[in-house]
């Protein structure tokens, strides 16, 4: 009994400990006045009108969704060709390949930032929104990798093979049988990619810091040069678009398995 | 329908010969099993004949054409695959007119083909099913109609049973055969199950490290086995070791035995091994004397229903004999016997 | 395979990865390390030679000192991060299915959050105006407010809450494949739970305690905003140095030298996961 409670205890404590930024943000968001106050001195939702009035927040929203949805198309785009052929052919070179995609996710992304940030110096492209778009495409590249594999790995290849006996070529397999079974982690790994797009500083800003301004750059330039509730409001934004994408995960997916959770059954 | 020819077909994986040298014809509408322990290539030359798997060397053919450099897609071949590989996205309908839909036929072609083919396995009106709500036996007969669905020259099957419990595994081998022989298709069936080969096939092909070891009925194949890996692979057989002393007289740790029939080009005192299965070997209570007999000590009785095993010890050299309940003899453990061995049940391999 | 022979489709299918891989990482890479060799030029960023001088400078005091720290904070937050999250991460795994799920997507949600966001409500948190401190006096315990960043302690914690979800997502696949069978098996010989998780699961799963270590590890040395938001420029490490030494300091070649002294740490770090990693499946099979 007493074991019991101590893990309930422990598991409280983790919990309290992750969710507490989260309620001070919203409490914040909630503010009436220009000041950030927690608890909150009155209440008001304006902060999240002011998201769409005021425009220079607005343009960063809209670039950072711009860049996210690009990015993950990048990203989806280089692994899926690149998983399925592992997978199908399982030659040496796809595997460094494979090697070279998971590669910058590991590393700090600030060496990720800083290549990305020589390379557009030296070939005179500094600053604009396409490289934020490929630069966290090919950083968040190992997300879609991983979750493709994950799916073609949990594919029975026998199903590839009956499908060619039945007068498939090999095109026509990969549209009509490996497609829509991977439907499913090829939209995670997408979705995966978006959110953590979304909330990436360093890369967007080593990239093209001064000239497209996303979400997490205006928030630290705000933290900087003056604090309104408004940054907030669009943090609990984020929050929320996580909450929903993560959410949509649980409910139409297998989260846990998607997580590399070992399935006895299967 | 066509006969299926192989001619020298080898297959090497690096320095290994998965299968080696391999001729073989199956006659038109016969169903022929490549039987033999797992690792023995019987798969591996199954994939060949399907064009899953590229032979390094030899031809094969399906009547008069040649077949060897066609991909798989364009050979008219029906697999059933050991995983049965349905495709969990489509219907049973979808399954079974896949092939149908990539050549462009129409929806109501395929519809009908779909009925059609469920009315053959038996399994009418499920075409809107989804693969997870059926059964394994179920599953089963969905594979064999997609199979079939393209009206195939060759009916390829890489141990599709294995995955059902004991009791449907021997319905479905039933019910298979009886299928095979109302459609009429040459096919070929991969298994490791002995019983199984011999329950379905018209013609057994024994396989052991990438060789034929023997091809025949399955009841030559039991009654005849080529070789000591034959006659031990299938049933079960006693294997004595000794030699040739003359003529048709074999000579067996200190005892001598006629033999009814004596392979050619083995001199007098050549090595060989004499296989008698358990259900030949005679055996009656005290100590006699009879061509063939030999004198020994029950040493295990075990009653399995259908027959009564014994082994008895004959001074060092030990017999099985698997006799029917109703002629059982009137001896308990450790009673003296005599156990006789019929010079017509004897064969005699290399 | 499949008549793959004769068949062109692989090469149809990487062409597009490798060009994408190679343009956008390899070259990238490739002229991060060649920068690292040039000049300093103030006007144009950088004057292309083949010079140590940057690489020279990475031995100087201030940056050993920084070095020093980013490691020394890095370990010390990594072996925290496992500490709590390995326990978490276990009575997970052990939960219903369902509410694993629930814990997964909050997890999750957590782990996206820029570091940005975490910095900036934390320094919220840790502020004297809007933060605990204010909880604790209205219950009594404290005499009044106080501003508990910037701190060596407040930068801690902004790192624990970045990599707490990252280490529980790391350990979540093998420690879901511990058998329940073996904790069992160890109960019914006489073992506490308590001691049967430190007797069993424990020593069982070594090798991917040791693997994420080091993963979080390389996360941790990869955090940039932490310190800037809730440390003083002594809680600075390579990863701020970087940032700094780049845009602020307009010294691309100074921060290249950095990052490639950074990258090959990491790397040399991953390679022994790796290594770590293949030699436990040799061991199990």
């Amino acid at each position: 009994m007493i074991q019991r409670s101590l893990i309930i205890l422990f598991m409280t404590v983790i919990a309290a400990f992750l969710i507490a930024p989260i309620i001070i943000v919203l409490g914040i968001s909630v503010n009436d006045g220009r000041q950030l106050y927690f608890p909150p001195e009155g209440f008001s939702l304006h902060w999240y009108q002011a998201m769409a009035t005021e425009s220079d927040w607005r343009a960063s929203i809209e670039y950072s969704l711009l860049i996210a949805a690009v990015a993950g198309l990048v990203a989806v785009s280089v692994a899926l060709p690149l998983a399925y052929a592992l997978w199908r052919y399982g030659m040496l070179y796809a595997k460094i390949l494979f090697g070279f995609g998971v590669t910058p996710f590991m590393l700090p992304p600030v060496i990720t930032a800083l290549g990305f940030m020589t390379f557009w110096a030296t070939t005179g492209n500094y600053g604009q929104i396409e490289n934020v778009m490929i630069a966290h495409g090919m950083f968040l590249v190992t997300l879609p990798l991983m979750t493709i594999a994950l799916g073609l790995e949990s594919t029975d290849r026998s199903v590839v093979e009956a499908a060619r006996t039945m007068g498939a070529s090999e095109s026509t397999v990969f549209r009509t049988i490996i497609l829509p079974l991977i439907r499913p982690y090829i939209i995670s790994g997408y979705a995966f990619v978006f959110v953590l797009s979304l909330n990436e500083y360093i890369i967007a800003f080593m990239v093209a810091g001064f000239t497209v301004e996303t979400l997490p750059i205006r928030i630290f330039n705000s933290l900087r040069y003056g604090y309104t509730p408004l940054m907030a409001a669009v943090a609990v934004l984020f929050v929320a678009i996580a909450v929903v994408v993560f959410g949509l995960f649980a409910r139409f997916g297998n989260l846990p398995r998607l997580l590399g959770r070992w399935e006895p059954d299967k | 329908m066509a006969v299926l020819n192989l001619a020298g077909v080898s297959k090497d994986f690096g320095a290994t010969k998965a299968v080696d040298d391999v001729d073989l014809e199956v006659p038109e509408g016969q169903l022929a099993c490549f039987l033999g322990p797992s690792g023995c290539g019987k798969t591996t030359l199954l994939r060949m004949i399907a064009g899953l798997e590229e032979p390094s060397a030899g031809t094969i053919r399906f009547g008069e054409k040649d077949v060897t450099q066609q991909p798989a897609h364009r050979r008219g071949i029906g697999m059933v695959f050991q995983s049965l590989a349905l495709f969990p996205h489509l219907d049973v309908g979808e399954n079974i007119a896949y092939g149908l839909r990539i050549r462009g036929t129409p929806k109501q072609e395929r519809d009908n083909r779909a009925r059609e083919l469920l009315g053959l396995v038996q399994m009418p009106g499920v075409e809107r099913r989804h693969i997870p709500q059926l059964s394994g036996g179920q599953r089963q007969r969905v594979a064999i109609a997609r199979a079939l669905a393209l009206d195939p020259q060759v009916f390829l099957l890489d141990e599709p049973l294995s995955a059902l419990d004991a009791k449907l595994r021997e319905e479905m081998q039933v019910e298979l055969r009886m299928l095979q022989q109302r459609v009429g298709i040459t096919s070929i069936l991969v298994t490791h199950d002995q019983r199984e080969a011999m329950t379905m096939a018209d013609m057994v092909v024994v396989m052991k490290d990438g060789q034929v070891q023997q091809v025949g009925t399955p009841l030559e194949i039991y009654r005849r086995p080529a070789n000591v890996f034959v006659a031990e692979f299938i049933g079960s057989s006693n294997l004595l070791k000794g030699e040739i002393v003359a003529g048709d007289r074999v000579q067996v740790h200190g005892h001598t035995l006629r033999v009814e029939s004596m392979p050619h080009g083995f001199a007098s005192g050549a090595e060989i091994t004499v296989s008698v299965r358990p259900e030949e070997v005679g055996l009656c209570s005290g100590e006699e004397t009879r061509e063939n007999g030999l004198q020994g000590t029950i040493t295990f009785i075990r009653d399995v229903g259908q027959n009564v095993e014994y082994r008895i010890d004959c001074s060092g050299l030990e017999i099985t004999s698997n006799v029917p309940p109703r002629d059982k003899p009137d001896v308990q453990l450790g009673d003296r016997v005599t156990v006789e061995l019929p010079a017509d049940a004897c064969v005699v391999l290399a | 395979m499949t008549t793959a022979r004769r068949s062109w489709a692989p090469i149809g299918l990487l062409s597009y990865p490798t060009l994408m891989l190679g343009v956008f990482f390899l070259i990238p890479f490739g002229i991060m390390f060649a920068t690292s060799f040039f000049e300093r030029d103030p006007i144009a960023f950088y004057r292309p030679a083949f010079v140590f001088d940057q690489y020279a400078r990475l031995a100087t005091s201030l940056f050993i000192d920084h070095l020093l720290f980013s490691l020394y904070l890095a370990v010390f937050v990594s072996v925290i991060s496992i500490g709590l999250a390995f326990p978490f991460t276990y009575l997970l795994t052990r939960m219903r299915l369902r509410t694993q799920t629930l814990w997964l997507v909050f997890v999750l949600s957590v782990l996206s959050l820029s570091e940005v966001i975490v910095g900036f409500s934390w320094s919220m948190l840790l502020s004297r105006t809007a933060g605990l401190s204010n909880v604790l006096v209205w219950l009594g315990i404290l005499e009044e407010a106080v501003a508990w960043a910037p701190s060596f302690g407040a930068v801690v914690v902004g790192y624990l809450y970045l990599t707490l979800p990252y280490t529980v997502l790391i350990l979540y696949p093998p420690l879901s494949r511990i058998d329940p069978e073996l904790t069992e098996a160890a109960r019914t010989l006489g073992a506490s739970p308590l001691r049967a998780f430190f007797n069993v699961v424990i020593p069982s799963t070594r090798t991917p305690i040791i693997a994420s270590m080091i993963l979080v590890f390389v996360f941790t040395l990869g955090v940039f905003l932490i310190p800037n938001l809730l440390g003083r420029p002594r809680h600075w490490t390579l990863s701020v140095l970087i940032t700094d030494q780049a845009v602020y300091q307009s010294n691309p070649p100074f921060a290249a030298a950095l990052a490639v002294f950074l990258l090959a740490t990491s790397a040399a770090l991953i390679l022994i996961t790796l290594w770590l990693s293949r030699r436990k499946r040799v061991a199990t099979t």
